[in-house]
Parts: structure tokens; sequence; C-alpha cells
């Protein structure tokens, strides 16, 4: 069965188009990531999904059932703001219940999944106290328990862990794909961030200025990217574009390598300087102005001695690289 | 504030410009409250005089309480301000809630139109107002000055609740959507407890003007069951003779009612119960 599926879904604000000819199917189970970069409208489209704005055009349909007039309530899902949006006047306990008491479910299944949700997410003892008194980390736990209780037929995160600092949000990424392991649920995520996306998704939808650039698994997308801006959004640190290429390229196209497919080689296809260098210890990033004064990223694994202002040559292999067509379109090497 | 950041000076210069400015607001309240205390010789022999065993009368006080019905001054002025406060609040948050919230055709004209009612003052439009209440059969009741009161502080409440409403983050009554509660109860529920020190200052700033008006209740309510206060105290003031000691004693006792009022709305001023709903 599809949890979700998105048909020619269009959105503007006044004569603002903000989504255009959206179409997508997630499928039961799944977990989707939308990325993109800020202002290409995945939060929209996840309001759009979730019931808080209204399509301009085309169909929502979540579970099979079309849902372009149903509340936000009645359409199955939950959602984990960026903000957490806690209730600031309710306990933990009372947070989670909130939803479950408007839907009118009896006591004790009440009680029963708020325990069950608690226990999950290692929150017994704060039930009773309030958000203010939560850290960060707890108060996202709380908001992914509210979700988790209404047992929704699908998941939606916005940007959960924009607010959590570098640590508590790795943390909390290992423990959403547990998550997502454990209930097996449908679940739609939005970020920014190409590492969440990768680590998280089944499924990557890439959207850039309301459009749908490529939908496919992490490794996909990667390996087989299909436009020049999906090559260079995936991938860290970014891929290399070159206009002077090192091979054959049509009038107006664009070279691509990933950092991590070069290696240092004398007499390589690709000469230039270095101009810093970056040691993280397990890797070490050059930074690099070829000669035609074009500026690249090499990732080297290991450490490794070379200093800034020395010369150096870089070779690749051909299958590992990238060629872009006049309009950015991935055209054979 | 942190100790390397504070002067000693500055902070003796801050706190001295501030107490000689509770002295000389403070000071017109307390020459009328110790006078109210005195009998009507002292008052004009030594007005700054403390009442001392000599001077001390309650006959302003007495004055007060035997001629006319203070209480029931007391009573209409109290229902008017609570009442006109009340209604301020409630549609002045309504509207603001809405200008703020919903998308619409005509929001920012509507909101415009709102607030053109800061500028242009009320009393203007005095004679079609009586002339309004005349027609409705509303002259000499409470609820003329209510109404009244009520559109005269809906402009300001409009313009500062609807700037603070959107400053209630979204994320929150998207929250409450998906969790089934209705508009109204985003509204009441998540939406006022978090503007609740904006609602403050409209009541405090509205409270007070309400109180000590002397106009509408002269010309919409001047009968004697349905006087407030201000114009009960008018009695005292002739053209030619003013009893002082009933004045001085009336205004002191003016002064309770408005004092509690505030000191029930500052608190809601400084407590912060908004930390922890969003980051």
């Amino acid at each position: 069965m599809t949890a979700l599926t998105l048909t020619n879904v269009c959105k503007s604000f006044g004569s603002v188009e903000v989504l255009k000819d959206i179409n997508l199917t997630v499928e039961d189970g799944e977990f989707v990531v939308f990325v993109g970069p800020s202002g290409c409208g995945k939060s929209t489209l996840l309001r759009v999904i979730a019931g808080l704005e209204d399509a301009t055009d085309g169909t929502v349909s979540i579970g099979g059932d079309v849902v372009n007039n149903t509340p936000p309530a009645k359409r199955g899902i939950a959602m984990v703001f960026q903000s957490y949006a806690l209730y600031p006047h309710l306990s933990v306990r009372d947070n989670m219940a909130l939803g479950l008491k408007q839907e009118k479910q009896p006591k004790s299944v009440i009680d029963e999944r708020v325990t069950k949700a608690v226990q999950m997410l290692d929150l017994t003892a704060y039930v009773d106290r309030r958000p203010s008194d939560l850290s960060g980390g707890q108060r996202q736990r709380v908001a992914i328990g509210r979700a988790i209780v209404r047992e929704p037929k699908l998941f939606l995160f916005d940007e959960p862990l924009s607010n959590l600092d570098a640590a508590l949000r790795m943390n909390t990424r290992i423990e959403i794909a547990e998550l997502h392991r454990t209930l097996s649920a449908s679940m739609i995520y939005v970020t920014h961030d190409q590492t969440e996306a990768m680590t998280l998704a089944d499924k990557i939808v890439v959207l850039r200025d309301g459009r749908v650039e490529q939908i496919g698994s992490p490794m996909d997308l990667y390996n087989n990217p299909a436009n020049k801006f999906v090559a260079g959004f995936l991938g860290s640190p970014a891929m290399n574009f070159l206009q002077q290429a090192p091979v054959d390229m049509p009038q107006g196209g664009t070279f691509g390598i990933r950092p991590e497919h070069l290696r240092l080689e004398k007499g390589g296809r690709i000469k230039g300087t270095v101009t810093h260098v970056e040691r993280l210890g397990g890797d070490t990033n050059l930074l690099i102005s070829t000669t035609a004064q074009e500026p690249m990223t090499v990732r080297l694994f290991g450490q490794d001695s070379t200093s800034v202002g020395e010369a150096i040559e870089l070779d690749f292999d051909n299958n590992t690289a990238f060629a872009f067509d006049a309009n950015d379109q991935r055209i054979a090497v | 504030m942190n100790a390397a950041r504070q002067n000693r000076l500055n902070t003796f210069a801050a706190h001295g410009a501030l107490i000689l400015y509770v002295l000389i607001a403070l000071f017109p309240v307390f020459v009328i409250v110790i006078n109210s205390f005195k009998d009507r010789r002292s008052i004009f022999r030594e007005p700054l005089a403390l009442p001392n065993s000599e001077s001390f009368s309650l006959i302003g006080y007495e004055t007060v309480l035997k001629q006319g019905d203070f209480f029931l001054y007391f009573q209409n002025s109290m229902i008017v301000t609570v009442g006109s406060l009340f209604f301020i609040l409630l549609f002045g948050a309504m509207a603001a809630f809405a200008l703020a919230e919903y998308r619409f055709k005509g929001n920012t004209l509507i909101g415009l139109y709102l607030a053109l009612g800061i500028m242009i003052p009320i009393r203007i439009g005095t004679v079609a107002i009586l002339e309004m209440m005349v027609q409705t059969g509303l002259v000499n009741t409470l609820w003329a000055l209510i109404l009244v009161y009520t559109a005269q502080g809906l402009p300001l409440a409009v313009f500062i609740l609807s700037e603070f409403m959107r400053q209630v983050s979204d994320d929150l009554k998207n929250a409450g959507r998906i969790d089934g509660l209705s508009e109204y109860r985003i509204f009441f529920v998540l939406v006022l407890p978090l503007v609740r020190p904006a609602m403050a200052t409209v009541a405090v700033f509205n409270m007070i003007p309400i109180w000590n008006d002397l106009w509408f209740p002269l010309i919409l309510a001047p009968a004697e069951e349905v006087k407030t206060l201000t114009l009960g105290s008018q009695v005292f003031i002739g053209q030619f003779v003013t009893d002082w000691n009933a004045v001085l004693s009336a205004l002191s006792l003016a002064i309770l009612p408005v004092m509690a009022l505030y000191v029930v709305f500052s608190r809601q001023l400084i407590r912060g119960i908004t930390s922890g709903a969003v980051k």
C-alpha cells in the first residue's frame, strides 16, 4: 500500500509559485527525505501534506484517501517541528496526551500509549515536568513522543535537528533511525543538511525552486546525479566543477569530479597549487587553485604532509568523472 | 547586572534619577492624601504639613460617605472600567489574532482601518454618539459608557496585540491544529497566555483614562443611579464654593481601586511563562 501519493501538486502565494507540479509516491514504511537549499519549497510541501496549507492544484492522498479537504487532525498524520512547539502550560505527559484526548480515545488507551512512548524515549523521569524545565534534546524527544502516541499513518519531521548542537544532533539522528526501524512507519523528513538526508533516507527527494530535481536512493543520487545541481548538493565536500575540462567536452559543458575520487599523481591531468589544507586526522582536504585559476577540493584519506603553496598534480579514473552539458544536464563523459 | 560592567557612579546616578522621578510623580498624590485627613483651615494654612492631633479630621470622608451614594458611584465606575477592559481585550485580541494569523483579501486594509481610530479622537463624534444612544435608548445606562469606551480602546489594542501575535510561533499553532484543537482553543489556550504581557499593557493603558473620564459620563449617563465616581465627585466643586475636604477625600478613595487593578495587571506584565514553548 502507498502511504502518500502526490499528484501534480502546485502551491502559490499570490502570484508567487512556490511548488510546481510535484509528483511523488511514498511506500508504506519508507523513510523519505526532502532536501534542498533554503527557500526551495520543501517545508511548504510538508505543510501541504500536513494540511496546514491548501494545495492550489493537484491531489494529496494519504493511505489511499484523498485528503485535500480534510483538516490536519483527521489526516492520520503527526508532525515534529523544528522549534519543538510543545504546549508550555502542559506537563510532558499532557503534551503527549492532548492529541489523543481530542480524538476522544478512552483513558486506558491514552495511558497505555503515553507510557509506552515515554519508556521508548527514556523520558520516564520527566513525565510531570513542564517543557521549560527540560533541555533541548529532551524537548525534542517529547515532541517526537507526541507524534508517536498518535500512531499515525505518516510521520512528518520539519527540520527536527536544526536547533540541537552538533553532538546531540548526531545522537538524535541515530535515535530517529532506530525509531523508524522499531515502528516501521512511513516517515517524511525535511532538512537542508545533506548528511542527514544521506544517512537517514530510503529515498531522497531533491527540490529546487519548487520543482523536484531528482528522486532516488541516497547511493543512486550520489552515483548517478541527473544534473549538476543534484551532483553539487549531495556529497561532502561538494563535487568540483571545472570549465577547463581535462577531458574532451562539448562547448559550454562542465566537468565534475568528486573530491574523494582525485588522487595525487606525478604527470596527472590536473595541475595546480595548494591554497589551504584542512587536517581532520582521518582525512586531509586540500584546497587547490588549478592552472586555469579554478578552485578545487581534494579529499585524501589518512594524513598527508602536503603544505600550502606547493605545486601538485592530480589524476582520476574516467569512470568516476561526470560531465554536464550547457543546460547542466548530465551527459556521458 | 554583571559586576564587571557595573560602575558605582553610574549605578548611583541612575538610582538618584529614578528616586527623584518617583518623588516628583508621587508628590501630588501625597499632598492629596495627607490633606484629605485635615480640617479645612489646616489645608489652607499649611498644605504640606502632615496631619497632627490638632488638624486631624475625617470631616471630608464623612461628607463624601453621607452626601450622594458614593458606594454606588464606585460600583458604577468599577463596572464600566472592568466591563470596558473585558470587551477591549476580548475583541481586540480576537481581531488581532485574525489579522496576524489568517491570509485573506483586504487583511492589510482592515488593519489600517482599525488603526485609524488611534489617530482620530472619539470625542469628535460625541454629538453623533449621543444621538445614537438616544435612539437606541441607551442614554443613562452603564452600557452606553462601556460601548463607547470599548470603541475608544479597540484601535490601539488591535494595533499592539497584532504585533505581539505575529511573534507567537507558527509551529505552536500548527502543532495545535494537528492535535485537533479548534481555532478557538488555539486562540484561548495557546496564544492568549503567550501574549499576556501585551494584554496587561493594553489593559493598563486603557484603564486609567476610562476610570478618570468625565466627558462621556457627563454627556451620556448623568443620571444619579449611573453616575461614575469622577462625575459624582463634581458635586463638591462649585463655581463659587468648593468643599475641598470632600473633594480630596473623594479623590483619595478613587485612587484605591485603580491601584488594585494595576497591581493585578502589573503582575502579569512581569510573569514569563513563555520560556520553554519554543527553542
